[in-house]
Protein backbone atom coordinates (compact mmCIF):
# COMPACT_ATOMS: atom_id res chain seq x y z
CA UNK A 1 0.00 0.00 0.00
CA UNK A 2 1.27 3.48 -0.85
CA UNK A 3 1.93 5.94 1.96
CA UNK A 4 0.18 8.73 0.08
CA UNK A 5 -2.23 8.57 -2.81
CA UNK A 6 -3.50 11.77 -4.34
CA UNK A 7 -5.80 11.65 -7.31
CA UNK A 8 -7.20 14.70 -9.10
CA UNK A 9 -7.12 16.78 -5.93
CA UNK A 10 -8.92 20.11 -6.15
CA UNK A 11 -9.33 23.04 -3.79
CA UNK A 12 -10.55 26.58 -4.36
CA UNK A 13 -10.60 29.64 -2.15
CA UNK A 14 -13.42 31.73 -3.57
CA UNK A 15 -12.58 32.32 -7.22
CA UNK A 16 -8.98 31.23 -6.81
CA UNK A 17 -8.35 27.62 -7.69
CA UNK A 18 -5.36 26.91 -5.46
CA UNK A 19 -5.12 23.23 -6.37
CA UNK A 20 -6.45 22.35 -9.80
CA UNK A 21 -6.26 18.61 -10.19
CA UNK A 22 -3.08 17.22 -8.68
CA UNK A 23 -2.21 13.50 -8.72
CA UNK A 24 0.79 11.72 -7.28
CA UNK A 25 1.70 8.69 -5.21
CA UNK A 26 4.35 8.34 -2.54
CA UNK A 27 5.66 4.91 -1.55
CA UNK A 28 6.67 3.97 2.00
CA UNK A 29 10.21 5.08 2.79
CA UNK A 30 10.29 7.52 -0.09
CA UNK A 31 11.22 11.19 0.16
CA UNK A 32 8.90 13.08 -2.17
CA UNK A 33 9.38 16.76 -2.95
CA UNK A 34 6.73 19.27 -3.97
CA UNK A 35 8.68 22.01 -5.68
CA UNK A 36 7.26 25.29 -6.81
CA UNK A 37 7.11 29.05 -6.26
CA UNK A 38 5.09 30.70 -3.50
CA UNK A 39 1.39 30.47 -4.21
CA UNK A 40 1.71 27.39 -6.43
CA UNK A 41 -0.53 25.32 -4.15
CA UNK A 42 2.08 23.36 -2.21
CA UNK A 43 0.94 24.30 1.27
CA UNK A 44 -2.74 23.87 0.40
CA UNK A 45 -1.99 20.37 -0.84
CA UNK A 46 0.01 19.47 2.26
CA UNK A 47 -2.59 20.92 4.62
CA UNK A 48 -5.30 18.84 2.98
CA UNK A 49 -3.15 15.75 3.52
CA UNK A 50 -2.50 16.77 7.13
CA UNK A 51 -6.25 17.00 7.70
CA UNK A 52 -6.45 20.79 8.18
CA UNK A 53 -8.58 21.51 5.12
CA UNK A 54 -11.38 19.83 3.28
CA UNK A 55 -10.84 19.22 -0.38
CA UNK A 56 -13.34 20.28 -3.03
CA UNK A 57 -12.72 17.27 -5.22
CA UNK A 58 -10.55 14.26 -5.88
CA UNK A 59 -9.47 11.24 -3.87
CA UNK A 60 -6.85 11.31 -1.15
CA UNK A 61 -5.53 8.64 1.17
CA UNK A 62 -2.86 9.09 3.82
CA UNK A 63 -1.48 5.78 5.13
CA UNK A 64 -4.56 4.19 3.62
CA UNK A 65 -7.02 6.56 5.34
CA UNK A 66 -8.99 9.58 4.15
CA UNK A 67 -7.40 12.45 6.15
CA UNK A 68 -10.79 14.19 6.52
CA UNK A 69 -11.97 11.25 8.60
CA UNK A 70 -8.66 9.93 9.95
CA UNK A 71 -9.16 11.33 13.44
CA UNK A 72 -6.77 10.64 16.28
CA UNK A 73 -5.82 7.19 14.93
CA UNK A 74 -4.27 8.79 11.83
CA UNK A 75 -2.69 11.63 13.80
CA UNK A 76 -0.87 9.02 15.92
CA UNK A 77 0.98 7.99 12.76
CA UNK A 78 1.95 11.31 11.17
CA UNK A 79 4.41 14.03 12.13
CA UNK A 80 3.98 17.61 11.03
CA UNK A 81 6.32 20.56 10.58
CA UNK A 82 4.17 23.53 9.63
CA UNK A 83 5.45 26.37 7.49
CA UNK A 84 5.09 28.83 10.34
CA UNK A 85 4.09 27.89 13.83
CA UNK A 86 5.57 28.62 17.19
CA UNK A 87 5.88 26.44 20.24
CA UNK A 88 5.27 27.67 23.79
CA UNK A 89 8.04 30.24 24.32
CA UNK A 90 8.18 29.92 28.11
CA UNK A 91 8.86 26.18 28.17
CA UNK A 92 12.26 24.55 27.78
CA UNK A 93 13.17 22.38 24.81
CA UNK A 94 12.78 19.23 26.91
CA UNK A 95 9.44 20.36 28.35
CA UNK A 96 8.01 21.04 24.90
CA UNK A 97 9.11 17.58 23.76
CA UNK A 98 7.54 16.01 26.87
CA UNK A 99 4.34 17.98 26.35
CA UNK A 100 3.94 16.66 22.82
CA UNK A 101 5.21 13.16 23.63
CA UNK A 102 2.34 12.88 26.11
CA UNK A 103 -0.20 13.27 23.29
CA UNK A 104 0.84 9.99 21.65
CA UNK A 105 0.04 6.47 22.71
CA UNK A 106 3.50 5.35 21.58
CA UNK A 107 6.16 8.00 21.84
CA UNK A 108 9.91 7.98 21.41
CA UNK A 109 12.32 8.68 24.22
CA UNK A 110 12.41 12.45 24.55
CA UNK A 111 16.16 12.77 25.11
CA UNK A 112 16.86 10.50 22.17
CA UNK A 113 14.79 12.77 19.91
CA UNK A 114 16.49 15.88 21.27
CA UNK A 115 19.81 14.23 20.43
CA UNK A 116 18.60 13.27 16.97
CA UNK A 117 17.83 16.89 16.10
CA UNK A 118 21.06 18.09 17.73
CA UNK A 119 19.61 20.15 20.56
CA UNK A 120 21.27 18.32 23.49
CA UNK A 121 23.05 21.45 24.62
CA UNK A 122 19.82 23.42 24.49
CA UNK A 123 17.63 20.82 26.21
CA UNK A 124 17.10 22.99 29.28
CA UNK A 125 16.98 26.32 27.44
CA UNK A 126 13.69 28.19 27.06
CA UNK A 127 12.23 28.12 23.57
CA UNK A 128 12.30 31.92 23.37
CA UNK A 129 16.11 31.91 23.65
CA UNK A 130 16.61 29.69 20.59
CA UNK A 131 17.85 30.95 17.22
CA UNK A 132 15.72 30.57 14.11
CA UNK A 133 17.56 27.45 13.02
CA UNK A 134 17.32 25.91 16.48
CA UNK A 135 13.57 26.61 16.57
CA UNK A 136 13.19 24.78 13.27
CA UNK A 137 15.08 21.82 14.73
CA UNK A 138 12.72 21.95 17.69
CA UNK A 139 9.78 21.85 15.26
CA UNK A 140 11.32 18.77 13.73
CA UNK A 141 11.98 17.12 17.07
CA UNK A 142 8.39 17.71 18.16
CA UNK A 143 7.22 16.22 14.86
CA UNK A 144 9.26 13.08 15.54
CA UNK A 145 8.42 12.57 19.18
CA UNK A 146 5.34 10.50 18.32
CA UNK A 147 7.48 8.15 16.22
CA UNK A 148 5.49 8.83 13.01
CA UNK A 149 5.57 6.69 9.89
CA UNK A 150 5.01 9.69 7.67
CA UNK A 151 6.43 13.18 8.15
CA UNK A 152 5.22 16.36 6.43
CA UNK A 153 7.84 19.08 6.13
CA UNK A 154 6.41 22.34 4.80
CA UNK A 155 9.31 24.54 3.67
CA UNK A 156 11.62 23.35 6.43
CA UNK A 157 14.54 25.60 5.52
CA UNK A 158 12.95 28.81 4.26
CA UNK A 159 14.85 31.75 5.67
CA UNK A 160 17.87 29.70 6.73
CA UNK A 161 21.46 30.71 6.15
CA UNK A 162 23.46 28.22 4.04
CA UNK A 163 25.06 26.49 7.05
CA UNK A 164 21.71 25.99 8.76
CA UNK A 165 20.28 24.58 5.55
CA UNK A 166 23.09 22.03 5.34
CA UNK A 167 22.35 20.96 8.90
CA UNK A 168 18.64 20.66 8.16
CA UNK A 169 19.40 18.57 5.10
CA UNK A 170 21.47 16.21 7.21
CA UNK A 171 18.48 15.86 9.52
CA UNK A 172 16.15 14.98 6.68
CA UNK A 173 18.64 12.40 5.45
CA UNK A 174 18.78 10.99 8.98
CA UNK A 175 14.98 10.71 8.96
CA UNK A 176 15.13 8.91 5.67
CA UNK A 177 17.66 6.51 7.14
CA UNK A 178 15.15 5.77 9.90
CA UNK A 179 12.77 4.58 7.19
CA UNK A 180 10.29 7.45 7.47
CA UNK A 181 8.24 8.46 4.49
CA UNK A 182 8.66 12.18 3.92
CA UNK A 183 6.64 14.72 1.99
CA UNK A 184 8.67 17.87 1.63
CA UNK A 185 7.69 21.17 0.09
CA UNK A 186 10.26 23.69 -0.97
CA UNK A 187 10.83 26.49 -3.41
CA UNK A 188 14.53 25.73 -3.54
CA UNK A 189 15.48 23.59 -6.48
CA UNK A 190 18.76 22.45 -4.94
CA UNK A 191 16.93 21.33 -1.83
CA UNK A 192 14.58 19.11 -3.80
CA UNK A 193 17.51 17.80 -5.80
CA UNK A 194 19.55 17.04 -2.68
CA UNK A 195 16.83 15.40 -0.62
CA UNK A 196 14.03 13.99 -2.73
CA UNK A 197 13.84 10.62 -4.44
CA UNK A 198 11.18 12.09 -6.69
CA UNK A 199 10.03 15.62 -7.31
CA UNK A 200 6.79 17.11 -8.55
CA UNK A 201 7.12 20.62 -9.94
CA UNK A 202 3.94 22.58 -9.23
CA UNK A 203 2.74 25.71 -10.92
CA UNK A 204 -0.66 27.37 -10.54
CA UNK A 205 -2.13 24.37 -8.75
CA UNK A 206 -1.02 21.84 -11.34
CA UNK A 207 1.89 19.45 -11.61
CA UNK A 208 3.93 20.42 -14.65
CA UNK A 209 6.60 17.74 -14.27
CA UNK A 210 7.13 14.76 -12.06
CA UNK A 211 10.14 12.48 -11.80
CA UNK A 212 13.49 11.85 -10.16
CA UNK A 213 15.92 14.78 -10.02
CA UNK A 214 17.96 13.01 -12.72
CA UNK A 215 14.92 12.82 -14.95
CA UNK A 216 14.29 16.52 -14.41
CA UNK A 217 17.85 17.24 -15.51
CA UNK A 218 17.20 15.02 -18.50
CA UNK A 219 14.62 17.45 -19.79
CA UNK A 220 17.23 20.21 -19.98
CA UNK A 221 17.05 22.28 -23.15
CA UNK A 222 19.79 21.93 -25.69
CA UNK A 223 23.28 23.24 -25.23
CA UNK A 224 24.00 26.65 -26.65
CA UNK A 225 27.17 27.73 -28.45
CA UNK A 226 27.68 31.47 -28.44
CA UNK A 227 30.24 33.71 -30.07
CA UNK A 228 30.57 37.07 -31.81
CA UNK A 229 31.21 37.38 -35.51
CA UNK A 230 31.38 40.59 -37.52
CA UNK A 231 30.12 42.48 -34.46
CA UNK A 232 27.02 40.34 -34.11
CA UNK A 233 26.11 37.82 -31.44
CA UNK A 234 25.59 34.32 -32.74
CA UNK A 235 23.71 31.73 -30.68
CA UNK A 236 23.35 28.16 -31.91
CA UNK A 237 21.31 25.55 -30.02
CA UNK A 238 22.43 22.01 -30.53
CA UNK A 239 22.17 18.45 -29.29
CA UNK A 240 25.64 17.70 -30.65
CA UNK A 241 27.87 20.37 -29.20
CA UNK A 242 31.11 18.41 -29.74
CA UNK A 243 30.64 17.89 -33.45
CA UNK A 244 29.32 21.39 -34.05
CA UNK A 245 32.08 23.01 -32.05
CA UNK A 246 34.77 21.06 -33.89
CA UNK A 247 33.25 22.12 -37.17
CA UNK A 248 32.98 25.79 -36.20
CA UNK A 249 36.45 26.04 -34.76
CA UNK A 250 37.92 24.04 -37.65
CA UNK A 251 36.45 26.40 -40.20
CA UNK A 252 37.47 29.47 -38.29
CA UNK A 253 41.02 28.23 -37.78
CA UNK A 254 41.34 27.29 -41.43
CA UNK A 255 40.19 30.78 -42.46
CA UNK A 256 42.39 32.42 -39.85
CA UNK A 257 39.38 33.97 -38.12
CA UNK A 258 38.90 34.32 -34.41
CA UNK A 259 35.54 33.36 -32.84
CA UNK A 260 35.24 36.17 -30.36
CA UNK A 261 33.83 35.46 -26.88
CA UNK A 262 33.32 31.82 -27.68
CA UNK A 263 31.46 29.88 -25.02
CA UNK A 264 29.51 26.66 -24.65
CA UNK A 265 26.61 27.04 -22.27
CA UNK A 266 24.70 24.20 -20.67
CA UNK A 267 21.53 25.59 -19.09
CA UNK A 268 21.55 24.95 -15.36
CA UNK A 269 18.83 23.08 -13.52
CA UNK A 270 17.82 26.49 -12.24
CA UNK A 271 17.07 27.54 -15.82
CA UNK A 272 15.09 24.35 -16.41
CA UNK A 273 13.10 24.95 -13.28
CA UNK A 274 12.45 28.62 -14.01
CA UNK A 275 11.44 27.63 -17.50
CA UNK A 276 8.96 25.12 -16.07
CA UNK A 277 7.40 27.44 -13.55
CA UNK A 278 7.25 30.33 -15.99
CA UNK A 279 5.02 28.20 -18.13
CA UNK A 280 7.59 27.97 -20.87
CA UNK A 281 7.97 25.09 -23.28
CA UNK A 282 8.60 22.01 -21.17
CA UNK A 283 9.76 19.80 -24.02
CA UNK B 1 -8.15 10.54 31.61
CA UNK B 2 -4.36 10.18 31.38
CA UNK B 3 -4.40 12.65 28.49
CA UNK B 4 -6.59 15.07 30.42
CA UNK B 5 -4.25 15.06 33.43
CA UNK B 6 -1.25 15.40 31.16
CA UNK B 7 -2.79 18.39 29.40
CA UNK B 8 -3.97 19.93 32.68
CA UNK B 9 -0.38 19.82 33.90
CA UNK B 10 0.76 21.40 30.64
CA UNK B 11 -1.82 24.18 30.99
CA UNK B 12 -0.81 24.89 34.57
CA UNK B 13 2.87 24.98 33.66
CA UNK B 14 2.15 27.32 30.76
CA UNK B 15 0.08 29.62 32.94
CA UNK B 16 2.54 30.01 35.79
CA UNK B 17 5.59 30.10 33.51
CA UNK B 18 4.23 33.10 31.65
CA UNK B 19 4.92 35.83 34.15
CA UNK B 20 2.88 38.57 32.45
CA UNK B 21 -0.32 36.55 32.43
CA UNK B 22 0.27 35.13 35.89
CA UNK B 23 0.67 38.63 37.32
CA UNK B 24 -2.18 40.19 35.41
CA UNK B 25 -4.65 37.37 35.90
CA UNK B 26 -3.71 36.08 39.32
CA UNK B 27 -2.29 39.03 41.26
CA UNK B 28 -4.40 41.90 39.94
CA UNK B 29 -7.78 41.14 41.63
CA UNK B 30 -6.37 40.49 45.12
CA UNK B 31 -4.20 43.57 44.70
CA UNK B 32 -7.24 45.69 43.84
CA UNK B 33 -8.96 44.24 46.89
CA UNK B 34 -6.07 45.36 49.09
CA UNK B 35 -6.16 48.86 47.61
CA UNK B 36 -9.91 49.33 47.77
CA UNK B 37 -10.09 47.72 51.20
CA UNK B 38 -7.59 50.27 52.45
CA UNK B 39 -9.66 53.16 51.05
CA UNK B 40 -13.24 52.19 51.92
CA UNK B 41 -14.41 51.93 55.49
CA UNK B 42 -17.72 51.79 57.30
CA UNK B 43 -20.72 50.03 55.85
CA UNK B 44 -21.97 49.28 52.33
CA UNK B 45 -25.60 48.18 51.99
CA UNK B 46 -25.63 47.26 55.67
CA UNK B 47 -22.54 45.06 55.47
CA UNK B 48 -18.99 45.88 56.46
CA UNK B 49 -17.17 47.50 53.54
CA UNK B 50 -14.31 44.98 53.63
CA UNK B 51 -16.80 42.09 53.37
CA UNK B 52 -18.67 43.63 50.44
CA UNK B 53 -15.42 44.46 48.61
CA UNK B 54 -14.07 40.98 49.22
CA UNK B 55 -17.12 39.45 47.55
CA UNK B 56 -17.07 42.03 44.75
CA UNK B 57 -13.41 41.37 43.99
CA UNK B 58 -14.04 37.62 43.91
CA UNK B 59 -16.62 38.34 41.20
CA UNK B 60 -14.20 40.58 39.32
CA UNK B 61 -11.49 37.93 39.71
CA UNK B 62 -13.79 35.38 38.12
CA UNK B 63 -14.45 37.59 35.09
CA UNK B 64 -10.79 38.58 34.89
CA UNK B 65 -9.51 35.00 35.03
CA UNK B 66 -12.10 33.12 33.02
CA UNK B 67 -12.97 35.82 30.49
CA UNK B 68 -10.05 38.24 30.08
CA UNK B 69 -7.16 35.91 30.91
CA UNK B 70 -8.56 33.00 28.93
CA UNK B 71 -9.33 35.09 25.84
CA UNK B 72 -5.90 36.78 25.78
CA UNK B 73 -4.10 33.46 26.23
CA UNK B 74 -6.09 31.68 23.55
CA UNK B 75 -5.80 34.51 21.02
CA UNK B 76 -2.01 34.56 21.49
CA UNK B 77 -1.83 30.78 21.15
CA UNK B 78 -3.97 30.86 18.04
CA UNK B 79 -2.06 33.68 16.33
CA UNK B 80 1.35 32.16 17.09
CA UNK B 81 0.24 28.85 15.57
CA UNK B 82 0.42 26.82 18.79
CA UNK B 83 -3.27 25.85 18.56
CA UNK B 84 -2.87 24.82 14.93
CA UNK B 85 0.17 22.73 15.79
CA UNK B 86 -1.64 20.95 18.61
CA UNK B 87 -4.48 20.12 16.21
CA UNK B 88 -2.06 17.92 14.26
CA UNK B 89 -1.47 15.71 17.33
CA UNK B 90 -3.76 12.93 18.56
CA UNK B 91 -4.90 15.09 21.49
CA UNK B 92 -8.71 15.26 21.12
CA UNK B 93 -10.21 18.74 20.85
CA UNK B 94 -12.58 18.08 23.73
CA UNK B 95 -9.76 16.96 26.02
CA UNK B 96 -7.85 20.12 25.21
CA UNK B 97 -10.82 22.39 25.91
CA UNK B 98 -11.72 20.60 29.14
CA UNK B 99 -8.11 20.88 30.31
CA UNK B 100 -8.12 24.61 29.55
CA UNK B 101 -11.37 25.00 31.51
CA UNK B 102 -10.13 22.98 34.51
CA UNK B 103 -6.88 24.90 34.54
CA UNK B 104 -8.78 28.20 34.52
CA UNK B 105 -11.00 26.97 37.34
CA UNK B 106 -7.98 25.91 39.38
CA UNK B 107 -6.35 29.31 38.96
CA UNK B 108 -9.54 31.11 39.95
CA UNK B 109 -10.22 28.94 43.01
CA UNK B 110 -6.68 29.50 44.24
CA UNK B 111 -7.04 33.22 43.64
CA UNK B 112 -10.35 33.27 45.53
CA UNK B 113 -8.76 31.51 48.50
CA UNK B 114 -5.86 33.98 48.51
CA UNK B 115 -8.27 36.92 48.40
CA UNK B 116 -10.34 35.48 51.27
CA UNK B 117 -7.19 34.82 53.29
CA UNK B 118 -6.00 38.40 52.73
CA UNK B 119 -9.41 39.70 53.81
CA UNK B 120 -9.47 37.60 56.95
CA UNK B 121 -5.95 38.47 58.04
CA UNK B 122 -5.59 42.11 56.97
CA UNK B 123 -9.06 43.62 57.10
CA UNK B 124 -10.85 41.38 59.57
CA UNK B 125 -13.35 40.39 56.91
CA UNK B 126 -15.52 37.37 57.56
CA UNK B 127 -15.25 34.03 55.88
CA UNK B 128 -17.96 32.61 53.63
CA UNK B 129 -21.24 31.73 55.36
CA UNK B 130 -22.20 29.04 52.88
CA UNK B 131 -19.13 27.16 51.56
CA UNK B 132 -20.93 24.75 49.19
CA UNK B 133 -22.91 27.70 47.85
CA UNK B 134 -19.66 29.61 47.23
CA UNK B 135 -18.17 26.67 45.37
CA UNK B 136 -21.32 26.37 43.26
CA UNK B 137 -21.25 30.09 42.46
CA UNK B 138 -17.57 29.88 41.54
CA UNK B 139 -18.24 26.99 39.17
CA UNK B 140 -21.16 28.81 37.59
CA UNK B 141 -19.11 31.99 37.24
CA UNK B 142 -16.14 30.25 35.63
CA UNK B 143 -18.43 28.36 33.24
CA UNK B 144 -20.26 31.53 32.19
CA UNK B 145 -17.20 33.71 31.75
CA UNK B 146 -15.20 30.96 30.06
CA UNK B 147 -18.04 30.64 27.54
CA UNK B 148 -17.80 34.38 26.94
CA UNK B 149 -14.01 34.10 26.89
CA UNK B 150 -14.14 31.54 24.09
CA UNK B 151 -16.54 33.84 22.23
CA UNK B 152 -14.19 36.80 22.65
CA UNK B 153 -11.32 34.63 21.37
CA UNK B 154 -13.37 33.84 18.30
CA UNK B 155 -14.17 37.51 17.66
CA UNK B 156 -10.75 39.09 18.37
CA UNK B 157 -8.50 39.07 15.33
CA UNK B 158 -5.02 39.92 16.60
CA UNK B 159 -2.84 39.26 19.64
CA UNK B 160 -1.90 42.94 19.83
CA UNK B 161 -5.50 44.02 20.34
CA UNK B 162 -6.60 41.21 22.63
CA UNK B 163 -5.57 42.68 25.95
CA UNK B 164 -7.00 46.11 25.17
CA UNK B 165 -10.33 44.74 23.95
CA UNK B 166 -11.01 42.43 26.88
CA UNK B 167 -10.01 45.01 29.48
CA UNK B 168 -12.22 47.56 27.79
CA UNK B 169 -15.02 45.11 28.52
CA UNK B 170 -14.05 43.68 31.90
CA UNK B 171 -13.11 46.82 33.82
CA UNK B 172 -16.25 48.87 33.01
CA UNK B 173 -18.37 45.75 33.57
CA UNK B 174 -16.85 45.20 37.02
CA UNK B 175 -17.31 48.86 37.84
CA UNK B 176 -20.97 48.85 36.77
CA UNK B 177 -21.73 45.51 38.40
CA UNK B 178 -20.63 46.72 41.81
CA UNK B 179 -17.40 44.78 42.13
CA UNK B 180 -15.49 47.88 43.17
CA UNK B 181 -18.09 49.41 45.47
CA UNK B 182 -21.77 50.28 45.85
CA UNK B 183 -23.74 51.23 42.72
CA UNK B 184 -26.86 52.70 44.36
CA UNK B 185 -25.83 56.29 43.59
CA UNK B 186 -24.92 55.57 39.94
CA UNK B 187 -26.99 57.41 37.31
CA UNK B 188 -30.05 55.52 36.15
CA UNK B 189 -28.61 54.81 32.71
CA UNK B 190 -25.56 53.09 34.20
CA UNK B 191 -27.70 51.06 36.56
CA UNK B 192 -29.91 50.11 33.64
CA UNK B 193 -26.84 48.84 31.75
CA UNK B 194 -25.67 47.02 34.87
CA UNK B 195 -29.01 45.21 34.98
CA UNK B 196 -28.17 43.21 31.86
CA UNK B 197 -24.55 42.37 32.70
CA UNK B 198 -23.77 38.82 33.87
CA UNK B 199 -21.35 40.00 36.56
CA UNK B 200 -24.17 41.92 38.27
CA UNK B 201 -26.00 38.65 38.85
CA UNK B 202 -22.90 36.65 39.71
CA UNK B 203 -22.01 39.30 42.31
CA UNK B 204 -25.53 39.04 43.75
CA UNK B 205 -25.28 35.27 43.97
CA UNK B 206 -21.86 35.52 45.60
CA UNK B 207 -23.25 38.01 48.12
CA UNK B 208 -26.17 35.70 48.90
CA UNK B 209 -23.97 32.71 49.70
CA UNK B 210 -20.99 34.54 51.18
CA UNK B 211 -22.60 37.25 53.29
CA UNK B 212 -26.23 36.25 53.82
CA UNK B 213 -25.86 32.49 54.27
CA UNK B 214 -28.58 31.94 51.70
CA UNK B 215 -29.00 28.90 49.51
CA UNK B 216 -27.25 29.07 46.12
CA UNK B 217 -30.52 28.03 44.50
CA UNK B 218 -32.50 30.76 46.27
CA UNK B 219 -32.56 33.04 43.23
CA UNK B 220 -33.07 30.90 40.13
CA UNK B 221 -33.61 33.98 37.97
CA UNK B 222 -30.10 35.24 38.74
CA UNK B 223 -28.67 31.83 37.91
CA UNK B 224 -30.68 31.69 34.69
CA UNK B 225 -29.33 35.05 33.50
CA UNK B 226 -25.72 34.02 34.18
CA UNK B 227 -26.28 30.69 32.44
CA UNK B 228 -27.90 32.45 29.48
CA UNK B 229 -24.84 34.69 29.01
CA UNK B 230 -22.58 31.67 29.16
CA UNK B 231 -24.67 29.84 26.57
CA UNK B 232 -24.67 32.84 24.22
CA UNK B 233 -20.88 32.91 24.53
CA UNK B 234 -20.59 29.19 23.92
CA UNK B 235 -22.87 29.47 20.88
CA UNK B 236 -20.77 32.26 19.33
CA UNK B 237 -17.64 30.25 20.07
CA UNK B 238 -19.20 27.13 18.56
CA UNK B 239 -19.89 28.95 15.31
CA UNK B 240 -16.85 31.19 15.04
CA UNK B 241 -13.98 29.65 16.99
CA UNK B 242 -10.95 28.95 14.83
CA UNK B 243 -7.70 27.12 15.50
CA UNK B 244 -5.60 28.80 12.86
CA UNK B 245 -4.02 32.26 12.75
CA UNK B 246 -6.28 34.92 11.26
CA UNK B 247 -3.60 36.55 9.14
CA UNK B 248 -5.36 35.63 5.91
Amino acid sequence: MSALEVHELRKSYGDLEAVAGISFTVEPGEVFGLLGPNGAGKTTTVEILEGYRKRDGGEVTVLGVDPEHGGTALRERIGVVLQSSELPAALTVREVHRMFAGYYARSRDVDEVIGLVGLEEKADARVKTLSGGQKRRLDLGVALVGDPELVFLDEPTTGFDPAARRTAWELVRALRALGKTILLTTHYLDEAQQLADRVAVIRDGRIVKIGSPAELIGIAPRVEIRYRENGENVVIETDEPTRLLAQLTGEAAAAGRELESLEVVRPSLEDVYLDLIDGGDTA
Amino acid sequence: MRLLLHELRNQQRLFWRNRESAVFVFIFPPMLFLLLGAVYSGKIDGFRAADVLLVGLIGYGCANTAFAGLAITLVIRRESGVLKRIRATPLPTLTYLVAVLCSTLAVFVLQMLVTIALGLTLYGAKGPENWPGLVAAALLGVACFAGLGFAATALIRSSEGASAVVNLIVLPMAFLSGSFGPTRRYPELLRWIADVLPLTYLNRLLKDVYLRDQSFLGHPKDIAIVVAWGLVGALIAWRRFGWEPRER
